[in-house]
């Protein structure tokens, strides 16, 4: 997709000027809160849980060359081709190699958003193979010629109302009725033959197993399996900080993912899939290739943004980010939005073109609190303005801002005296009314609130006054 | 029976830039609950800002500073006691990042930082204070600021002091632990991101029925209070300790009339 987190300002305005936005996000972000709240009361072991994969993943990135190169063992003693790929490019290469030598025309594709982070939509398109989304709210974003706006629901911007717009216009047969359950319908009948033709399957993974050398999705559509089993060829684009040491290690994350990303205790289809059909297997696709991809894991790795890495890609802090709740999706104009995006674009794309992103939070920490894998999101977030700071990516208005600011406050007398004369202009302004609808320089919080008329003076003149009584 | 000074804690109150500049009400408010409760409370001439703006603003050389004039301001006292969530949470839970290396002032820091409180669980946690003989007329809706529920753990403690205010009644809000859109510089920053988030704030506080906002951090509550004002909502917004005080009896955050 294309990048435009340099334009956050002008998505963000967009995104607040269209109300149909607003019901969209409504309805979904209120239901996803509830529900998980819902789950994870009834959760006993929830906060052990927690724990036990953080745990997990820390020991995991502190040992993640040695349990890489084991799965990679693991996966090609099962019959899989292990590919690394530093780069999106690499990465994307690779997977359009693979077209090109199985003489692909058509790839079903299940939603995977490493792959859209490496590009593979494009990478198809230009290599000429024609990409089938098999996950239905991917089927309606790649009809609505969108990119996703969220991670787990990728097409959480649109309301049922306007998928039934879509659908009527763009499917062969479409469904009278405008019910969810015909439209999911009529997304069936669109999609069925398509899966049982395709030359190449591609999806991403959940996890990666490395003591089995097995890859694992999750989904609620069964759409994984009927992607990746008919073809004659499964490619998986995953990134490596989703590898886990052991099945066993594995089933702690299973509990966890559902409930924080949906609300549910598990998804209808959790599938570990272990290399290639076998002789005697009664189905499956004769070549798997997994693809591991860096691009800048690796370097995030030594650097204040490692917790980062645990992240499993749930969207609980999206779910609960009163911005994202705002704006949606794609105003963070990258792959992944929401807090965690916040983090992950400036990483990956350079903090130099997603100068915003870090800054547009409140730091309300609610996105650590329902974490599953307790990344401190806000922490992270502000360690990044610190960075944006220090290599002067901010406006000189700021700079001085701050400068004059920090330069005050270091100098009590003159701060007491010059907040002083600044309540009492504001207190002759506002005219004894009790509040203030305008006042110079103050735009950005007079354009929609009003500012309080500050009290005789100061609480420090006040209180002086009161002691030399 | 002991010297009654000497058997009191000595509380350094630090009054937050904004309630010094915005709201004294909520500075002399915490002086008098402080003081029934049993301290011994002084303010020193050299407090200013706590470093918070600075320090979200990922200025950290300046944040150090202002926190060395913080640290050195508040060393003297038993407890540093802060009428906000915000600013006690980042002399208690944020000034530890500041120095790390540093072993004089990480010991210097790190002896101010346990003794900070909010106000409001030092009075409920500390000092076991409930309010006697306080009356507040109203149906008031509350308010969990986000740094004071999620760094400090300030949820029971204002609930638990104003079910002992006579008078009032207390009801739910929903969404009352989500933020307000306020975020310190983020409301000025992003002035249509914030509004649309304190817009929705506003609908949920209409929504309860009740006639007062309460709350503990006066930058929620001059955001929310500015919004509702805009509105021309009746709604009235104080900080708990106004309340608590007695001392909600004067115009409420925006209301204007007989100014004291």
């Amino acid at each position: 997709m294309k990048q435009t987190s340099q334009h956050f300002t002008q998505n963000v305005k967009a995104a607040l000027a269209d109300p149909t936005l607003k019901i969209a996000l409504n309805r979904t972000t209120g239901l996803l809160q509830r529900r998980r709240a819902q789950v994870i009361e009834e959760f006993a072991e929830y906060g052990a849980a927690r724990a036990a994969a953080e745990k997990i993943k820390d020991h995991t990135l502190d040992n993640l060359g040695h349990y890489l190169e084991q799965f990679e063992a693991n996966a090609a003693a099962a019959g899989a081709t292990v590919h690394w790929a530093r780069t999106p490019k690499e990465a994307t290469d690779i997977v359009a190699d693979i077209c090109k030598a199985e003489g692909a025309r058509t790839a079903t594709r299940v939603k995977s958003m490493l792959g859209e982070e490496i590009g593979i939509p494009e990478a198809l398109a230009r290599a000429g193979v024609e990409r089938i989304e098999t996950d239905l709210a991917e089927h309606i974003i790649q009809l609505a010629e969108d990119p996703p706006s969220h991670i787990v629901m990728p097409a959480m911007h649109k309301t049922h109302e306007q998928v039934a717009d879509l659908f009527r216009e763009k499917h062969k047969v479409p469904s009278n009725s405008d019910e969810i359950a015909a439209l999911v319908e009529s997304a069936r009948r669109e999609l069925r033959p398509k899966f049982l033709d395709a030359d190449v399957g591609i999806s991403g993974a959940n996890f990666l197993i490395a003591d089995t050398g097995s890859i694992v999705t999750v989904t609620n559509e069964g759409n994984a399996e009927l992607t990746v089993t008919p073809p004659k060829t499964h490619i998986v684009t995953v990134g490596i900080e989703k590898i886990v040491p052991s099945m066993e290690h594995c089933a702690v994350f299973l509990r966890l993912l559902s409930r924080a990303a949906i609300g549910a205790e598990i998804t209808q289809y959790t599938t570990f899939y272990n290399g290639p059909k076998r002789t005697g297997d009664a189905d499956g696709p004769e070549n798997m290739h997994i693809v591991l991809v860096d691009n800048h894991r690796t370097e995030m790795l030594s650097d204040f943004l490692r917790p980062m890495l645990r992240c499993i890609r749930c969207g609980a802090c999206m779910n609960h980010c009163p911005v994202y709740a705002a704006v949606g999706g794609h105003a963070y104009g990258a792959v992944y939005p929401g807090p965690m995006g916040s983090v992950l674009t400036p990483a990956m794309a350079g903090l130099k073109n997603s100068k915003d992103l870090p800054n547009a939070c409140t730091l309300n920490g609610r996105c650590k609190e329902v974490c599953p894998v307790n990344i401190p999101l806000t922490d992270m977030l502000r360690s990044l303005r610190a960075r944006q700071f220090d290599g002067k990516l901010v406006t000189p208005v700021t700079r001085s801002a701050l400068v004059v600011w920090g330069w005050l406050v270091r100098r009590p007398g003159l701060y007491h005296l010059s907040t002083a004369l600044a309540v009492l202009a504001m207190r002759i302004w506002s005219m004894n009314r009790g509040r203030i609808r305008r006042f110079p320089m103050a735009g950005g919080w007079t354009g929609s609130r009003d500012l309080p008329q500050p009290g005789r003076g100061t609480f420090m003149q006040q209180y002086g006054r009161r002691k030399q009584k | 029976m002991a010297n009654p000074d000497k058997s009191k804690p000595r509380v350094g109150f630090f009054v937050t830039c904004v309630v010094d500049a915005m709201r004294p009400n909520i500075g002399f408010a915490s002086l008098k609950v402080l003081e029934q409760a049993g301290c011994e409370v002084e303010v020193p001439r050299a407090q200013t800002c706590c470093g918070q703006a600075a320090f979200n603003s990922g200025d950290d050389a300046s944040t150090r500073e202002i926190a060395k004039q913080v640290i050195t301001a508040f060393e003297p006292y038993d407890y540093v006691v802060v009428p906000s969530g915000s600013c006690a949470s980042m002399i208690r839970s944020h000034y530890g990042e500041l120095f790390a290396g540093d072993a004089e002032w990480e010991a210097r820091q790190r002896a101010v930082s346990e003794k900070t409180w909010e106000v409001l669980s030092f009075l409920s946690d500390i000092m076991n204070y409930r309010p006697e003989g306080v009356y507040y007329d109203g149906v008031a809706t509350y308010h969990d600021s986000c740094s004071g529920l999620r760094d400090l753990g300030v949820y029971e403690q204002p609930r638990a002091m104003l079910s002992a205010v006579e008078g009032l009644r207390l009801t739910p809000l929903t969404g009352n632990d989500e933020c307000c859109g306020f975020g310190g510089t983020f409301c000025v920053k992003y002035p249509d991101i914030s509004n649309a988030i304190v817009t929705d704030k506003a609908e949920k506080i209409a929504a309860t029925g009740a006639d007062t906002l309460l709350g503990g951090d006066m930058g929620c509550l001059m955001n929310m209070a500015g919004k509702l004002s805009r509105q021309g909502s009746e709604v009235k917004a104080y900080h708990t300790i106004e309340v608590l005080a007695g001392m909600a009896e004067g115009p409420a955050i925006c209301k204007g009339e007989e100014m004291g």
